[in-house]
């Protein structure tokens, strides 16, 4: 059996500087995986060459047993890969359901059609409606996403992330900008809304690493230096010493 | 704008379009001078080549400075098809004329537009500059197409007339150019409401986000801007037929400025804003160059004005103020739209006295030193004159700016309690 998402030998250089070194990671499906790791060590540039927003210097990156290190951003979406951004990446000038009906409208099998109404496009309203009631924004159905709070439009880009029916996600820092209260509230709708997929998300806040993960994965300069259960991670000499160790991450668990 | 409607069908709707074909069809009963029938014929060819330049500008956020390329084009091969059905060598009625004209915009489209939709933003502009000097160029050295100077005239009197409509009187030709707008505009309107209609908003609003939804970007530019293309070489067809004379100019860079001037006046971000621009686009190419030689001035510093004031164009000036009208709030501000009016109308009075006092001296001077403006005789080398233009002008300027102010803080004070409002009735 192949894995959900397998990344083998993965190297990426800007210009002379290398960012990922040989990055290994194999997971499961059905995981839920967090990746962690100091800043700058190139946990979002793996997950901008994953999603096929870079190409890999060298390397291979498979999506359920296939090749996708040069496809494009929508070819390897079509695949079942879909990501969430860390800056908000959304429509803004389009309602809260029309932003989720373009994320449907692929997998729906609409494609490009200039032929058919919006309006009988039947199955992909009701899944974009499910979608809505999922991130529970059905109240804002009709109001531009640029009007919407903060915490919100993170909603929606998860909204966007899932819809489309992909069965690996990858969230890039969903929390970042929330308040501790928003972030709790947002763990659990992350975890429903993930119920039977492959997960990876980038997170900082330790609180919710151990909280969401099965399996924590640790970046550091380029490599992943572990990839275990939260527990394992949690007692691995090298990760101590590289990341886990301080004061403040310790607090972090503490809380939650 | 547009949501997915659980009724069964829209009452709204039904009577927009129905008024819509009314106006089309009474407004050559309306207007029955001549120069107004040509007027109507040459405003529903403007509608329709607005409106498709508003599939790339407004839709999907592609700003081109070349689509005078597709309607021309399209009057070209519309108006050689129409030679060839005279010469006996093809059999289309002339009522499907302007479809080969679409036919045209098609291939042209999909030739062009491939180089053309590969990129997105500033690059796009310029290619599509790029593409529009390179046909302008073209149609100056094959002569056997464009027709040189003189450009290709044709006769639309052609075939068989059926019922008698032969497509030589202005109404009957008006007519037809109706049908083919209420069927464009219906159709580009149709388009806005499917799949690919709205994925082209997604990607005007953020391409990047669109590429990991599943959409190929460059694919969706490509698709619309072939459908864009299509409706450009209807109107071109109907131009051809209307003025059975096709010039190299129909391709030129002015006529693809007038395009993106008027899509803007009108307001791209409303599906009828480009109807308002279109019909603005004739009466001032036809009436407003007809009463001053300082037209085109006159247009630049309305553009100015809007480009800074009102980036939403006529249509979102009018959809800002229906909004405040839906409230009953329209009663607070009416004085100061009248104040707002009557102190722009002086500065205007200033301003156009000294404009065309200019132009006088730089066009006319062989005529004398005055002038008739407005009904009042000016002397172009006079200091009174001057002076006086000066004088209504700062002071119309003066008034305006104080007026503009106050207008300012009551609109601001009328979207709080509309604001309000909302929230009182969300919580109702």
């Amino acid at each position: 059996m192949s894995y959900a998402l397998e990344l083998k030998d993965l190297r990426k250089n800007f210009g002379k500087t290398e960012i990922i070194r040989g990055a290994n990671l194999a997971v499961n499906t059905g995981e839920r995986v967090a990746i962690i790791g100091p800043n700058g060590a190139g946990k979002s540039t793996l997950f901008n060459l994953i999603s096929g927003r870079f190409g890999p210097t060298s390397g291979e990156i498979l999506l359920n047993g296939q090749r996708i290190e040069n496809k494009t951003p929508y070819e390897i979406n079509r695949l079942g890969l879909s990501r969430s951004f860390q800056i908000t990446n959304i429509f803004p000038k389009l309602s809260v359901f029309e932003n989720l009906r373009c994320a449907v409208l692929w997998s729906s099998g609409y494609k490009y059609t200039f032929m058919k109404f919006l309006s009988d496009t039947k199955d992909a309203n009701d899944l974009a409606m499910k979608y809505m009631e999922m991130i529970r924004l059905d109240k804002k159905r009709d109001l531009l996403a640029m009007n919407l709070t903060y915490a919100e439009q993170r909603a929606l880009e998860i909204g966007i992330t899932i819809a489309g029916g992909s069965n690996v996600i990858l969230l890039d820092e969903p929390t970042s900008g929330m308040s501790k209260s928003e972030t709790t509230r947002f763990i659990s709708l992350i975890k429903q809304v993930t119920v039977g997929k492959t997960l990876l998300t980038v997170e900082h806040d330790m609180g919710v690493v151990f909280g969401l993960a099965d399996k924590i994965a640790v970046v550091v300069y380029g490599e992943v230096i572990a990839y275990d259960t939260p527990e394992a991670v949690r007692s691995n000499h090298r990760v101590q010493e590289a990341y886990l160790g301080s004061p403040v991450a310790e607090a972090q668990v503490g809380e939650h | 704008m547009s949501s997915y409607k659980f009724k069964p069908y829209n009452v709204g709707r039904w009577v927009i379009w129905s008024l819509f074909a009314i106006v089309l069809i009474c407004a050559p009963l309306v207007f029955i001078s001549n120069l107004s029938g040509t007027i109507l014929a040459q405003m529903g060819i403007a509608i329709i080549a607005c409106l498709s330049y508003n599939i790339l500008l407004g839709q999907g956020g592609m700003l081109s400075f070349g689509h005078a390329v597709y309607t021309g084009l399209g009057s070209f091969v519309a108006i050689h098809a129409l030679n060839t059905v005279t010469a006996g060598n093809a059999n289309i009625p002339v009522t499907l004329i302007p479809l080969v004209g679409g036919l045209a915009g098609i291939g042209f489209a999909v030739l062009l537009g491939y180089v053309t939709t590969k990129k997105a933003g500033t690059p796009f502009a310029m290619i599509t500059l790029g593409v529009a000097e390179l046909v302008f160029a073209m149609s100056l050295m094959f002569s056997e197409f464009f027709g040189g100077e003189a450009g290709i005239s044709g006769n639309r009197v052609v075939g068989q007339s059926v019922w008698g409509i032969t497509f030589g009187p202005q109404i009957q030709i008006y007519y037809l150019i109706a049908i083919y707008t209420f069927i464009c505009v219906a159709l580009m309107y149709a388009f806005t409401q499917t799949p690919l209609g709205r994925i082209l908003n997604a990607v005007r609003d953020n391409p990047e986000r669109v590429e990991f939804i599943g959409y190929n970007t460059q694919r969706v530019r490509y698709f619309a801007f072939i459908i864009a293309g299509f409706f450009a070489g209807i109107s071109g067809g109907l131009g051809a037929l209307n003025f059975e004379i096709v010039t190299a100019e129909v391709v030129g860079a002015g006529r693809s400025g007038g395009y993106l001037l008027f899509t803007f006046l009108g307001g791209a971000t409303f599906f009828f804003g480009p109807i308002i621009g279109g019909i603005l686009m004739v009466l001032a190419f036809v009436l407003l160059s007809e009463f001053t030689k300082a037209w085109l001035l006159y247009l630049g510093l309305l553009f100015l004005i809007m480009v800074i004031y009102a980036p939403g164009g006529i249509a979102s000036l009018i959809m800002m103020n229906l909004r405040v009208a839906s409230f009953g709030k329209l009663k607070q501000i009416w004085v100061s739209y009248l104040a707002l009016f009557v102190t722009s109308l002086v500065t205007l009075v200033g301003a156009g006295a000294m404009i065309e006092m200019i132009y006088h001296l730089q066009l006319n001077s062989t005529l004398g030193d005055t002038l008739i403006f407005m009904g009042v005789t000016l002397n172009a080398k006079g200091v009174d004159s001057w002076f006086g233009s000066l004088f209504i002008m700062l002071t119309g300027l003066g008034l305006f700016e104080a007026v503009r102010r106050q207008f300012l803080m009551e609109w601001g004070d009328i979207q709080v309690e509309i604001e309000k409002e909302i929230k009182r009735r969300e919580a109702a």
